[in-house]
């Protein structure tokens, strides 16, 4: 490993262990009580003895985040293949993708929520809408990004519009598609969350937004906190993941992915 | 007309014209006939319509009026294009890249492994087959370009100034190889570039083209036995053909300003 990686993790602990210890520090200091700023440790031993229950509802957010994730993908996907063989479906649809994508969540969870009986279903579908639109856009914007020399290159060879969209289009669109998916992780993780909020407890499953809204009408708010922890460290681990991915696919030849010379 | 000794039309263009849609008018009625096993190289300021003439004869755009008859058996497949870019897929590997013509030809895939590794042995290229194309220099991706125009076995080769952007010592290196090749393979080519040189050591037949509209505007025979060696560069014939092809071009640019 190289100096400059060393420095890239190295970095970030080093200013989050400044953090912690200046948070600790102040609550220790002014003596502020665990209701209103727990200190950290307090938070982790929180989390330790609450393990179970949380962990439980932190593979539930998990569930609906990756179901939608996934929905988000195939069915964004699809669209995007959809929107670049024919101009007139675009035409049709994509101003739909759009007030989709700027109508605020938390204003359309609500009626999801009530029409859709099953409430795990009603809140993978608020993910989905929420992450869907970055990949629509960025896959097609991909599709269409072609090198036209390639294309006059399969035209040359008698390429069928199915070999046209498999072998030159779909690889062409690969870096935009993964750019996209990095945008949609983090909204599906958002919008797990903030449709379990609007779900409440009405939810019959309970997710760590779940968590957050009971310990906070219960005044746990070290429980609290230890469920937003949760809830960042998910988002995180996601955001690897999907760097991982990409990089997996992209590292032998998109710029974006190269690895970096010393 | 055709006499015992003159080979078969390999291309026909029978007074082909090309006006673009936005009215630039891109190429005079031209006729002109390039014979089997010919190598015909045309030079020309830029602009002259030399890439237009080649995707008209490849059928990449439609001439707007005239015809091209491309003889039995010059047509794709066994007609292969190199573009002035290698044009290679930078996700595919250099083997997939040069098998794609046949891929696409759905040829199985035994078959087309096969002559993939044939044409990458033309070009020297065998042992980058798993490399992949921003692994090579410049030179390489030209080389792997025109593996993969020769992996369908193809009679007519139809080249857009490709080895241009390379430097002179590799693209010198690269004439050499390609003089060889394409006599071995008895190809019939038609070959475009900006260099003089590389007209004259390359060729049988160079044509000078004039601009706006572009037309043919002269016709060079280079009659020295082929393949040519590097040697053929120190001749008393490559020095009179250079100059003689530089004055034309010389009055074709003044020409046109
Ligand atoms: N797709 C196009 N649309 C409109 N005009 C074009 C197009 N391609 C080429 N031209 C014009 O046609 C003329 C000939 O171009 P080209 O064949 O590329 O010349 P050359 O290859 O000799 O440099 C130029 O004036 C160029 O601007
Ligand atoms: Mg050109």
């Amino acid at each position: 490993m190289n100096s400059r990686s060393w420095v890239s993790i190295a970095a970030p602990i080093a200013m989050g262990l400044v953090f912690l210890a200046a948070w600790h520090a102040i609550v220790a200091i002014n003596q502020i009580p665990s209701y209103i700023l727990p200190g950290p440790l307090l938070v982790l031993e929180t989390l330790l003895r609450d393990w179970n229950p949380l962990f439980h509802s932190l593979l539930i957010t998990l569930r609906v985040t990756g179901s939608a994730l996934l929905l988000a993908v195939l069915l964004g996907s699809l669209l995007s293949v959809l929107f670049v063989q024919s101009r007139l479906l675009e035409a049709a649809l994509l101003p739909y993708a759009v007030i989709l994508q700027v109508t605020p969540l938390v204003a359309i969870a609500p009626l999801i929520i009530i029409w859709v009986d099953d409430p795990f279903d009603a809140l993978v579908i608020c993910a989905t809408v929420a992450s869907i639109f970055p990949v629509i856009a960025n896959t097609t914007v991909g599709l269409r990004s072609v090198d036209t020399g390639l294309v006059d290159l399969f035209r040359l060879y008698g390429a069928s519009r199915t070999q046209v969209l498999v072998r030159l289009r779909i690889p062409s669109a690969a870096p935009y598609f993964f750019a996209g998916l990095r945008v949609a992780t983090a909204l599906a993780l958002i919008g797990a969350v903030v449709a379990e909020f609007v779900a409440g407890t009405g939810g019959t499953r309970s997710g760590l937004a779940y968590q957050i809204l009971q310990a906070g009408l219960q005044l746990k708010i070290p429980r609290l906190f230890a469920a937003l922890l949760l809830i960042t460290v998910t988002g995180i681990a996601l955001f690897l993941v999907v760097s991982w991915l990409s990089r997996l696919a992209l590292h032998r030849w998109h710029e974006s992915e190269l690895p970096q010379e010393k | 007309m055709t006499s015992p000794d003159t080979p078969p039309a390999a291309i026909d263009i029978r007074g082909a014209s090309k006006t673009y849609p936005n009215g630039v008018r891109a190429l005079e009625p031209i006729a002109l006939t390039v014979r089997q096993g010919e190598f015909v190289t045309i030079v020309g300021p830029s602009g002259c319509g030399k890439s237009t003439l080649l995707r008209l004869i490849a059928g990449l755009s439609p001439s707007t009026a005239g015809s091209i008859v491309l003889s039995e058996g010059f047509s794709p497949p066994r007609l292969a294009y190199v573009f002035q870019s290698p044009t290679l897929m930078p996700w595919a590997s250099v083997q997939a890249n040069v098998r794609l013509p046949l891929d696409l030809a759905g040829m199985p895939r035994s078959d087309a492994d096969e002559k993939t590794r044939h044409a990458l042995e033309l070009v020297g290229l065998q042992e980058f087959a798993r490399s992949f194309p921003r692994e090579l220099s410049g030179g390489m991706q030209m080389r792997v370009s025109i593996a993969r125009a020769l992996a369908t076995e193809p009679r007519l080769l139809l080249m857009d100034e490709p080895f241009g952007a390379l430097d002179e010592i590799t693209r010198n290196r690269l004439d050499r190889e390609f003089s060889e090749l394409s006599a071995r393979e008895n190809l019939t080519v038609l070959f475009v570039t900006h260099s003089i040189y590389e007209a004259v050591f390359l060729s049988s037949r160079v044509l000078v083209m004039s601009p706006r509209p572009g037309r043919v505007h002269a016709e060079v025979n280079i009659d020295a036995p082929r393949p040519r060696r590097d040697s053929f560069r120190g001749t008393v014939k490559f020095a009179t053909h250079s100059a003689q092809l530089s004055e034309m071009l010389g009055a074709v640019m003044s020409e046109a300003e």
